[in-house]
């Protein structure tokens, strides 16, 4: 393909770059009282643009089926698109395979990368000899890993007889052995309880602090968004349905942020701006949980409104879940 | 190179794991091994001491070589491959930064000399021991064989891989495995010597890559056919290692082009 100058080195500088992709799939399904098989045509991912920067945290959610794993499949050169085009680290995927997989990482929830039967940390030394790391630079980097993802208690032990959560963070250290650009999350919190969680999200941060590494995720958990993205990518039915910062995100969905405020004298009813109501009232009139639209209504309006009702003497803030803001992106037809 | 040996010695490694597997493996080539030679026994001694070529001392040798290769040629065929796409696995082993049919070969000759080492060379000074064994004069025969060996090996690999790649086109292949596996057993030579065939039988048979894997090297390293006769049977058995390889790489390329790799 003759991408155009300018095109080119402005991919260069993008990690990813997915202009108007498709996939379909085919699928032959039995038909009653018939030998012939039914041909039909799934299309798991449809027209798909999307450009990361380098150094970017992307979380790429949407409900099962949306085309999440498809979509990374591509990426990473093991699907070959339908239409369109991919370029990961100004690379064609399908055909620079073996090269990407140099400076790329991937974790994928459900697989394994490691081998099964010997010590872990075997593992660590097969994929060293694989990214020809040289003995020490791999031991440096194992030591950091270990200490990061605590995985020192169990490096000796074969990676069967370890618990799903040791053998995610497991995952997570072998697609990071090599120190990959982009690092590619599927579901990679599957089936770890909140403490694992937050110690992967925790590392995971910080390496990308260190490295200044490309992460796109995909995830159910929407903590792992939260904490782990600064842009939110929505699909639903194999298309984009929202792109953007996380914080406004949740603006221009004007989604209900939640006051909290304890009064110091009991009050039956506050009086509120148009932009806010009241949720519930609690505690004979101290409690008030007040609902109110980010987009219109700052925290210090709000109060002030307050305040010349009734004295405040506590108060806490909610903010709203993602998972709820994709289910209403969901439920007007997946747009904005 | 570094990378494949690292890959080959933890097959080595991960395969010596397998203790009882391994015991298990060694008593039944054992006891399979002195019922064929029995039954070899009694056809030569009926036959007057000799029949095609081969006396009580040479089908000893040809029955204990063949028990003793049987477990690294895994003639009984590997499902791993197949299994890997059809779970979408494979997935896994193309985002490795080496060539998959290489990460499968090096891990091939890691476990075969594991598999040589601990369940081949038993049954085999079991044998010699029961039977004795009819050893080469030439010394060049043992580096012949064991070049021979490694080809047989090699090609038994392959074979193998083009039965497991057809998993990227069929859901089920193990119906193929059955008559890869049946195929050869009865062609590779290993169930009675080649030469013992009817000619149709045999000229079917030498123009299929079988005997490379198991009637070759018995030969060469057993040195019934002494080196200088060895050497277009090693060329016969790097010949199909090229073709087969190649034919390998283009399913594999194929494959990949047109899986829809299984599973989110
Ligand atoms: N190999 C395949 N053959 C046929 N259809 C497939 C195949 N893989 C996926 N699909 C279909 O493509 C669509 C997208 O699947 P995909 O695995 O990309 O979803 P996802 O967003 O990763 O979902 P999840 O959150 O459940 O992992 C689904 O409708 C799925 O049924
Ligand atoms: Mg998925």
């Amino acid at each position: 393909m003759n991408l155009p100058e300018q095109s080119s080195t402005h991919s260069a500088r993008l990690a990813v770059e997915l202009v108007r992709l498709r996939r379909d799939y085919v699928v032959r399904s039995p038909v009653a009282g018939s030998r012939r098989r039914r041909r039909q045509v799934v299309r798991a991912v449809d027209d798909v643009t999307l450009r990361i920067d380098r150094g970017e945290t992307v979380g790429f959610v949407g409900a099962n089926g949306a085309g999440k794993s498809t979509t990374i499949k591509m990426m990473t050169g093991i699907l070959q698109p339908t239409s369109g085009a991919v370029r990961v680290l100004g690379r064609d995927p399908v055909p620079e395979r073996r090269h990407l997989a140099r400076e790329i990482g991937v974790v994928f929830g459900q697989r394994s990368q490691l081998w099964w039967d010997l010590p872990l940390r075997d593992s660590y030394r097969i994929l060293g000899a694989m990214h020809r790391l040289t003995d020490r630079a791999r031991e440096q980097r194992l030591e950091r890993l270990a200490a990061g993802l605590d995985l020192g208690g169990f490096l000796d032990r074969p990676v069967r007889q370890l618990s799903l959560g040791q053998r995610m963070r497991g995952e997570v250290a072998a697609a990071l052995l090599h120190s990959p650009e982009l690092v590619v999350l599927d579901e990679p919190t599957i089936g770890l309880d909140m403490v694992s969680k937050e110690g992967l999200r925790r590392f995971l941060r910080e390496d990308r602090a260190e490295r200044g590494t490309t992460l796109f995720l995909t995830t159910h958990d929407m903590g792992d968004v939260e904490r782990l993205c600064n842009r939110i990518v929505v699909v639903n039915s194999g298309t984009v349905a929202y792109d953007g910062a996380l914080d406004s995100f949740r603006e221009r969905l004007g989604a209900p942020r939640e006051l909290v405020v304890d009064l110091e004298e009991p009050l039956d009813v506050l009086t509120l701006p148009t932009a806010a109501h009241t949720l519930a009232v609690e505690a004979g009139g101290i409690r008030h949980r007040i609902a109110f639209s980010g987009a219109e209504l700052t925290v210090p309006t709000l109060l002030t409104a307050i305040g010349s009702q009734a004295a405040v003497r506590d108060l806490s803030l909610s903010e709203p879940a993602i998972e709820d803001l994709v289910r209403q992106i969901y439920s007007r037809g997946g747009r904005l | 190179m570094p990378t494949y040996w690292t890959i080959a010695a933890a097959a080595f490694r991960q395969y010596s794991t397998y203790r009882l597997a391994t015991v298990a493996g060694v008593f039944t080539n054992s006891v399979f091994g002195l019922i064929r030679a029995s039954i070899l026994f009694a056809a030569i001694t009926t036959a007057g001491g000799e029949l095609s070529g081969y006396t009580i001392a040479q089908a000893a040798t040809y029955v204990w070589l063949g028990q003793a290769l049987l477990a690294p040629i895994e003639a009984f065929g590997t499902r791993e491959v197949s299994q890997r796409v059809h779970q979408g696995d494979v997935a896994i082993d193309l985002l490795r930064p080496t060539s998959f049919l290489g990460l499968y070969y090096a891990q091939k000759l890691g476990r075969a000399a594991f598999l040589l080492l601990g369940r081949g060379v038993p049954p085999l000074l079991i044998g010699a021991l029961l039977t004795g064994l009819a050893l080469p004069e030439d010394p060049l025969s043992y580096l012949l064989g064991a070049l021979s060996l490694l080809l047989a090996i090699t090609v038994a690999f392959l074979t193998d891989m083009l039965v497991n790649l057809t998993a990227f086109w069929l859901l089920e292949t193990r119906g193929l495995t059955v008559v890869y596996t049946a195929v050869m057993n009865l062609l590779s030579g290993f169930l009675i010597p080649i030469v013992w065939f009817p000619d149709w039988l045999l000229s079917i048979a030498r123009a299929t890559p079988f005997p490379s894997m198991i009637q070759t090297p018995i030969d060469t390293l057993s040195g019934r056919v002494p080196p200088l006769e060895a050497l277009p049977l090693l060329g016969t058995q790097l010949g199909w290692t090229a073709v087969l390889t190649a034919a390998a790489l283009l399913m594999l390329h194929a494959g990949v082009r047109s899986v829809e790799v299984q599973g989110g």
